[in-house]
């Protein structure tokens, strides 16, 4: 599971799926294809969305459903906590700083 | 050439005629019997009406319903229409019912929505980019 998720987000545009799904989740394949090409110009086949969207699904960082006729993709942020499990992000001590 | 004419499926051509007519606000252009149930049936923009039709037509070939299918799940668009404000457009359809599986979306100088017709397909709506 770990390795898939690694694996997952190693690729620069699997990670800019996952931005865009964080910025509106339930997406269909098709926005997603037009934000890829369109937003950042991304010049990627549907197809080849399409299998970044499985390795996604596969870590579940991307989770579908189907609602009517059409499928949404969203974002599942849950698989990351595996990170800070492994490695502890210590608290803060001061007052926050914002990250820059 | 000229485009004069392009067509979309729909599954049922009395009520295809009241959404693109009522909830779009096409004007009808031709309507004639073509034997059966059948309808030689066109909608035309009242901006344009001697503008590209559309043809509401029969969705009974068995290989529409597959195409269409495989479209509709990936979110795919069959046709789109030109709209001064994408944005102004969405809210007025959402208000009347309409379901959008694409909300209004930025790109650049292109602003695009995605909603589905009812009948079958997926519509895509869009801001022309200045000429």
């Amino acid at each position: 599971m770990a390795d898939d998720l690694f694996k997952a987000l190693a690729d620069p545009t699997r990670r800019t799926i996952l931005d865009e799904l964080a910025e509106q989740s339930g997406q269909t394949l098709f926005e997603i294809c037009s934000r890829l090409s369109m937003k950042h110009r991304l010049g990627i086949s549907r197809q080849g969305v399409s299998q970044h969207l499985a390795v996604l699904e596969a870590a579940g960082l991307v989770e579908t459903r189907r609602e009517g006729r059409c499928k949404f993709h969203d974002l599942n942020t849950a698989p990351l906590r595996q990170i800070t499990e492994r490695w502890p992000v210590p608290d803060p001590s001061g007052p926050e700083e914002s990250p820059s | 050439m000229r485009i004069h004419l392009t067509s979309v499926f729909v599954d049922d051509q009395a009520k295809a005629l009241r959404f693109y007519t009522e909830i779009l606000g096409f004007v009808k252009k031709y309507d004639v019997p073509v034997g059966g149930t059948d309808r030689w049936l066109t909608v035309v923009s009242p901006e344009e009406p001697g503008g590209t039709e559309l043809l509401l037509e029969p969705a009974g070939h068995p290989a529409v319903k597959p195409y269409r299918d495989a479209l509709a799940a990936d979110g795919i668009p069959l046709a789109q229409f030109a709209v001064s404000d994408v944005r102004a457009e969405y809210e007025r359809l959402s208000g009347l019912g309409v379901r959008f599986t694409q909300e209004p979306l930025e790109m650049g100088p292109v602003t695009t929505a995605v909603f589905d017709d009812t009948c079958g397909n997926l519509i895509q709506i869009a801001t022309q980019p200045e000429q």
